[in-house]
This record gives C-alpha cells, structure tokens and sequence, in this order.
C-alpha cells in the first residue's frame, strides 16, 4: 500500500512518520509528477488552507486531485485538509475541493489562545487525545455523512464513502488509531476497485 | 488533559513550517501576502529596511494597525517587540496575537535579560545566530527559532552562516560523548536537559526558520537545502517591483526548494529586486543585540 501526502506546506512529515510507524509506505506529493506515482490514499496535512489551495492551482494539481478523490481515491484531511475537502467554508471568501458534503468554519476557536487539546470520543473509541491548532469545526453536515467526534456540541470528525475528515491533529499525538482507522477504509476501498 | 500552552505553541509552528512569513505594514499589503500564499504575516510599522533608513529609536507597532491586519486575513499574525520588552509583549497578548517576534530589528530595551517568555500564553519565536543562543532563548520559552540574519539588507550572507553554524554545532554535540556533554554546557552557557536533546535527536527541540537578508525565489531555497524548516522574508518583498509576483515566486520556491526547474521557472521575469546593502557597507549589526 502506498500512500500519498500532499507536502506543498505545513506539517505533513508528522503524517509520513504515523504511517512509517504503522508500516505502510508513504511520499511526498510537491508537484504535479508527483501524483503519477500509484497510490491508494492521499492525506491533506494541516497547515494554512490558503497557501496550499494557492500553491495547487499555480502547480496545476488542483483539478487532478478533485478528479481523483471524486472518483473514489480514499482521502484524509486534517484541519486545513478538512476547510480544503468542505463543500463550503461559512466565514471565508473561498471553497476549495468542495467534494465533502460538509460546511466548515475556519478559525472557529478564535486564534491561537484559542487552541487546545482534550480527549474525546472518535467513531465509539473513547479517550482519544484530539490537538487543536487555530481549528476550525464543521458547523453542518449532508445525509450522507457519519459524524466521528463531536466536542462541544460541535462537530470535529466526520466521514463520507471514501472521504474523512477531523478539524484535530492525530498526527501531532502518538496514538496510532486515527491513521489505523484510514488505512482501514484505504483497504477496504482497494477490495472494492478488485 | 490539561491544556498545555507551551506544546500547543510549538505545534502552531509546526504548521508554519514549508511555508513563507512575509513583514506586512498595512491591511492591504496583509492581503496581497494572504493572496500569494503567505503562511502568516508579521504586522509592523517600517519595514527593516526602512528602519535602517530611518534610524532612531524603533518600537512595537501600533496596536491599532495590528488590529486593521488581524481584520484583513484569516492567516495567523505575528508582531515584534523589542528585546527584554516584557509590557510591549504584555500589549500584544492582549491584542490576542498569534506569535511575537522578541526581535533584533527594533531597538533594545534591555542589553541584559530577554523576556521570560514562559510567563505568556501566546508563543514567541526569536532570532539565533548560533547553538547557544538558540538553545538559551528555548530555555526562556521560545517555541520557534529564526536566524539572526542581518534584516533590511537585501544581503542573505548572515542567514547562512547562522544556519551553517547551528547545523554544524549541532553535528558537533552529537559526536560528543555522554560524558562530555556537562563541559559543552558550561561552554555554550545553555541547561543540560536542552543540550541532552539536541545530543539524542540532532535538532533544536522547536522549529527552525531562516530569517533576515532574503530577497529572491534562489535565497530561500537556498536556505531550505540548508536545512531551514522555512522562511521569513522582510523587506524582500515590498522593497522589490512587483510584490505580489516576487511573493508568489518565493513561496513556489520554498514548497520545491529541491527541483532546479521549477526554481529557474520562478526566479524568471520577477522584476526589479530590493537594492540591497552589501554587510560591509551597514553600520549597525542588528545581530549583535541581544545574545
């Protein structure tokens, strides 16, 4: 299995090294060519969502990873890679991918003293350590979305077919389940395409 | 689980890193980096080149003008105060910045103490010109680390002998011995649990940007090879002819600091950049404050 992390900014070797730790084989996706290479999942690190959304259109990668992920490429987002996935981000100019029935609100905790960490519930897996950087949430969510973790009465994890999504950073933890549970949903979309 | 600032501050650098700062001193200029892919912003007054011009005593910036910038972009927003300012930091916590800069660009306020930063929620980030000085400003809680490289020039040669310099120290402390490590302490005058770090993991325990002299797509990624975790770029930007474009160019380079290609593609057609002061040609050595 291979496994893509779009690496155009922000923190996506910490991605790389949860899924080394869970060996599978991961790379770097910096420009177009890199997204000739076989893969079986793509993951959208944190980061800022306007830089990356910039860098993909001058890099002309934008349309080939939409195409990708609508045709059923098993995707994973974490905090600017959910405002990147959402159908709509409420309190911003612009949308992004948009292929994830989702609304979002970027910066939704405020700024930096706004950020946190705390446990919580993640798809029936209590006490699951959740880091919340300058995070956004997602305010509402299609009929055809499986809400993951909700804190405060809002909702932080989501996932819909072959797309999921979570405003908190597991690749900043040292607990492997979050990344476990895509690699999950990466083989079982693999079973399907055979 | 308790919150705790200080982890929560570095993974906000974390997210940073690959990524270009670009100095702003209004809304629109906030907006025109937002637009060209700027990961965050520095808000203040004059740019280091200007600042250099100008001379005089150089502040913090007017909060109002902070302010004007946090409205104008939903990026993170940094500011500076001057060293060992412990109030001007005071000011821009409660404005709720996301990062300050304890820079060498304004004026001392103290030639002795920095601020202990871990008496601040928001995080600090601060220049280094070597191990120790980073390793020393680390200890007062800085969760970012930035060279000291001589702003306002135009001229990157500091940036990169500060990076070459921590590199090379730091490759220095991991070929010592356990044993030999409380002697290196002594000498770069930095606590032992920091040193003891940098001797398992060959790395600072914060993120490091290169900073100060960078003006073009080729000194970035040349300070990315280094080994840079990304770049701030000061007057490079609204010091040059086209900024936006300059800005879009530089942080193309950054993300693909490695392929030859893309950096001849975006240094191409950039017009005119900043003019620039050779290092022998400045007066005052910003570097030299605070140490």
């Amino acid at each position: 299995m291979q496994i893509g992390v779009l690496a155009l900014q922000g923190a996506f070797y910490e991605h790389i090294k949860m899924l080394k730790a869970l060996n599978v084989e991961a790379f770097e996706i910096r420009q177009k060519k890199d997204l000739d290479k076989p893969m079986d999942g793509i993951i959208l690190p944190g980061g800022e969502s306007t830089t990356m959304y910039k860098l993909l259109t001058d890099l002309d990668m934008f349309e080939v990873i939409k195409k990708e992920i609508q045709a059923g490429l098993p995707v994973f987002g974490t905090c600017a890679g959910l405002l990147l996935l959402a159908k709509k981000v409420n309190n911003h100019t612009s949308s992004y991918i948009q292929t994830m029935d989702i609304v979002a609100k970027k910066n939704a905790y405020g700024r930096q003293l706004g950020s946190f960490n705390t446990t919580g519930n993640f798809a029936g897996i209590d006490n699951m350590p959740f880091v919340f950087i300058r995070a956004p949430f997602i305010e509402s969510v299609g009929k055809n979305v499986e809400v993951l973790s909700v804190i405060d009465n809002m909702i932080v994890a989501a996932k819909e077919d072959n797309q999921l999504a979570t405003a908190f950073h597991p690749e900043l933890t040292d607990d492997l389940r979050i990344h476990k549970y895509f690699i999950e949903m990466v083989r079982q979309y693999n079973k399907k395409a055979i | 689980m308790k919150n705790n600032r200080y982890e929560l501050n570095k993974e906000l650098a974390q997210m940073l890193k690959g990524g270009v700062i670009m100095d702003v001193t209004n809304a629109e200029q906030a907006k025109i980096a937002e637009e060209a892919g700027a990961c965050a912003v520095m808000a203040l007054e004059r740019i280091p080149a200007d600042i250099r011009a100008a001379g005089g005593v150089s502040r913090m910036s007017d909060p109002k003008l902070i302010k004007e910038i946090q409205a104008a972009v939903s990026i993170p927003v940094m500011a500076k105060v001057r060293i060992g300012h412990f109030v001007e930091a005071q000011i821009l916590e409660a404005l709720e910045i996301d990062y300050i800069d304890e820079s060498e660009v304004l004026s001392p306020a103290d030639d002795i103490y920095h601020i202990n930063k871990e008496k601040f929620q928001v995080p600090f980030v601060c220049g280094a010109k070597n191990l120790g000085e980073a390793l020393r400003r680390i200890s007062e809680g800085a969760s970012m680390i930035r060279t000291k490289g001589e702003p306002g020039t135009g001229d990157v040669i500091q940036a990169v002998v500060h990076m070459r310099l921590i590199q090379g120290e730091m490759r220095n402390v991991m070929s010592l011995r356990e044993d030999e490590l409380f002697q290196k302490a002594k000498e770069l005058e930095v606590p032992m649990d920091l040193l003891r770090f940098v001797h398992k993991n060959g790395r600072l325990p914060v993120v490091n940007f290169a900073a100060g002299g960078i003006a073009t797509p080729a000194d970035a990624a040349l300070m990315m090879q280094l080994g840079a975790e990304g770049v701030f770029v000061g007057s490079g930007i609204f010091k040059s002819g086209n900024p936006a474009h300059r800005a879009q160019a530089i942080v193309k380079a950054v993300t693909n600091f490695n392929d030859s290609k893309i950096l001849a593609e975006v240094s191409e057609n950039l017009g005119k950049a900043m003019v620039g002061i050779n290092e022998g040609e400045i007066k005052i050595l910003m570097r030299e404050r605070g140490i």
